[in-house]
């Protein structure tokens, strides 16, 4: 957890404002509520599918405070909730997706926690692990090439994901070209029903840095203050132009890889409520409320108020209409579309 | 050649030349156009295509890339999604494989997932082919791979005045395009180019020769070759066949082949790729649903046979490909039948 500064007893906060601080909770309680949220529905049969976050809130809340709004892109992977709240999108934005929705996004055509928004600075990204990782380095290469200071690209993927040659062929070029590129691995220690030792030999994910000419570093996602100072470190680099690193968060996925998957058929209750003890959430509370930056009753509104927000979200997300069956022939080329000429 | 210009000035050049005076014209003209591949740099390719364009361009549009192709054509999307307008380069057709996912997966899907919010203005040249001794590896014909994928625009032209026109309209469109360059026409096929900026419309057939006994449907190197058969076959044996040049595979013209075989009554599909689930499967598909009782004869593919290439050895190579001869047989038949 967050670290004492050892000369005056304060928290290390990394220059963070105790609104900052009070917003990365938020983030976090948000994350957690729309993640129960997608699983609830789901168990209603309301929604056929969900995709969770519950381990990850410290890290992307962290993350997504080192982001620059209206500058930065994001090229983030399925399991990003906080992340893309962090940057600007709203509960019934997420909602939307998890109803999929017309109004969505990418209109319902997705996967939920498939987001996008040219005006949040958020590529579109599919399904395919590691196939977004050269298009964080293509739009890193298109902001060098255009000169555009202080900006930077952060791109995100499982620890899983490092096994694929995209990711090694992406390291490899954003070296190369010194890219303003910041490469986070979120290493919650399992790729579906895989773990660590079967995916790699050697588990240390950010020590490959080193192997392609940029620095690596490892923190600990459980605590989103140590998240931001790393990511916001590493963002910096880019953004002065002294190219990408690479940055590994770890943490742990405490649900099951989605709806669709049981993961008691690859671990075992007593393990995942062991590691429940490090949950971020509670400790992040306990922190803010230890160094005074909120009281226990401001602890309490928020998570109200952030239940308020996400029921409101639901009913309106849930009020809006489908897709129309007419809008699968839509957005295929740039004009009207006749294979046959 | 049905080439329309304002321009009254041409000038002669191969196929190359063509692709590489193209490619000069977008550089010269579009700062955001970059070039990557393996070797284009210094070297200016394999096939010297881009030779001296780091010198003037530099290296930030004109990138020598790692032997990485999945990455290459994944980079040039991401740069297509942040305002560039990326001509990427694979070697060969036959090292396009690791890359299959980038182009099928996420380039053709990009504008359709995001719902139209992103997309993917993206040239993706290679050149394809056999008759050059290239062997197993240097001789792929890939344009059935890829047809298939709705999202993706599939060229293969055959004539230096097309390579011009057509590779100037996929570097203007806004949707992901596979441009094929056939290897063993870079050099020898030479033609009038006109001068200045001209474009030509995907999905507009070329007629290269009128007939009223047979319509062959070909594109690529063997447009070449079945055009030479059918003005020998007109010469020396007074049979009359039309041959139209497809030029772009997807979109293809349905209104040219149709009205041809409408007129002529039979239809012989000509292609160097596999004959199974090949393009000619397609037409003769799209030809069976809409002009099945215009037919005089059962629709005929002469393609390559069902085996995984062509080899090396001079036999092998020749077994696999179709000759002029080999075509103006298939003519006759077609014609007499
Ligand atoms: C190319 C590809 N292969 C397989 C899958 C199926 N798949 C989806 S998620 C996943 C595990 C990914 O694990 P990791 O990268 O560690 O991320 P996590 O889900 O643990 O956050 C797999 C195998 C896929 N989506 N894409």
């Amino acid at each position: 957890m967050a670290k004492t500064d050892v000369k005056t007893g304060r928290l290390e906060r990394h220059g963070l404002s105790d609104e900052q601080l009070r917003a990365l909770l938020r983030n976090m309680l948000l994350q957690r509520q729309l993640d129960n949220r997608g699983f609830q529905l789901n168990r209603q049969g309301k929604v056929p599918f969900a995709l969770g976050s519950e381990g990850h809130e410290a890290l992307q809340a962290g993350a997504a405070m080192a982001f620059n709004r209206g500058k930065d892109i994001l090229a983030p992977y399925y399991r990003d909730l906080g992340l893309c709240l962090g940057i600007g999108l709203s509960p019934y934005e997420i909602l939307l997706s998890i109803f999929a929705r017309a109004a969505d996004h990418n209109g319902g055509r997705q996967f939920p926690n498939h987001y996008s928004s040219k005006a949040a600075g958020l590529m579109s990204f599919s399904s395919i692990l590691a196939a977004h990782i050269p298009h964080a380095v293509g739009a890193a290469y298109a902001m060098k090439y255009r000169g555009e200071k202080g900006r930077a690209v952060l791109v995100t993927c499982g620890d899983g994901t490092t096994s694929e040659g995209e990711w090694h062929e992406s390291m490899n070029f954003a070296a190369i070209h010194k890219l303003p590129l910041v490469m986070l691995v979120e290493n919650n220690e399992w790729a579906i029903s895989t773990p660590l030792e079967k995916q790699m030999a050697q588990p240390e994910i950010w020590k490959r840095a080193k192997g392609y000419g940029m620095p690596g570093a490892r923190f600990n996602g459980f605590d989103p203050i140590e998240t931001y100072g790393a990511v916001k470190e590493a963002m910096d680099r880019a953004r002065a132009g002294e190219g990408p690193s690479l940055v590994e968060g770890t943490c742990y996925r405490y649900l099951a890889h989605s709806t669709d998957d049981n993961d008691m058929t690859y671990r075992t209750k007593e393990v995942v409520q062991e590691r429940r003890k490090n949950d971020p959430v509670p400790r992040f509370e306990a922190l803010l409320v230890e160094y005074g930056v909120m009281n226990e009753k401001d602890v309490e509104t928020m998570r109200k108020d952030v239940l308020r927000e996400t029921n409101e979200a639901t009913d309106a997300a849930e009020a809006q209409p489908y897709p129309q069956a007419s809008d699968l022939y839509t957005h295929i080329y740039e004009g009207a579309w006749e294979p046959w000429q | 050649m049905a080439v329309s210009s304002s321009s009254a000035t041409s000038t002669v050049m191969n196929n190359v030349e063509a692709v590489r005076a193209t490619l000069y014209e977008a550089l010269k003209n579009d700062d955001r156009t970059v070039i990557l591949g393996e070797d284009v740099g210094a070297r200016g390719n394999v096939f010297l295509i881009t030779k001296d364009f780091i010198n003037e361009f530099g290296p930030q549009r004109i990138i020598d890339t790692p032997i990485a192709e999945a990455s290459i054509v994944g980079i040039a999307v991401g740069m297509a999604m942040e305002g560039l307008r990326p001509i990427a380069e694979i070697q060969f057709a036959d090292f396009i494989y690791p890359a299959f996912n980038q182009i099928v997966g996420e380039a053709a899907k990009t504008r359709y997932r995001s719902n139209g919010e992103y997309t993917c203005p993206l040239v993706i040249r290679t050149p394809y082919g056999g008759g050059v001794r290239g062997a197993l590896s240097h001789s792929v014909s890939i344009e059935a791979l890829f047809y298939h994928v709705p999202g993706l625009k599939i060229v293969a032209p055959a004539f230096p005045a097309d390579v011009k026109g057509l590779l100037n309209t996929a570097i203007d469109d806004n949707d992901p395009v596979l441009f094929l360059e056939h290897k063993k026409t870079y050099r020898l096929i030479k033609g009038e180019v006109p001068d200045g900026h001209y474009t030509i419309p995907f999905g507009k057939a070329n007629v290269l020769k009128e007939g009223t006994q047979l319509t062959v449907v070909s594109y690529g190197l063997y447009v070449h070759w079945a055009l030479e058969a059918a003005q020998k076959l007109q010469l020396e044996e007074g049979l009359s066949v039309e041959v139209i040049d497809l030029r772009s595979i997807r979109p293809m013209d349905k209104g040219a082949i149709l009205r041809s075989v409408e007129k002529t009554r039979k239809l012989l599909v000509i292609h160097e790729d596999n004959k199974f689930g090949g393009i000619g499967a397609e037409i003769s598909a799209m030809v069976a649903e809409n002009a099945l009782f215009h037919l005089d004869a059962p629709i005929r593919r002469l393609c390559a046979p069902d085996v995984p290439a062509m080899g090396y050895a001079l036999p092998l190579e020749e077994e696999y490909m179709s000759s002029p001869a080999e075509m103006a047989d298939a003519m006759r038949e077609m014609v007499k039948f």
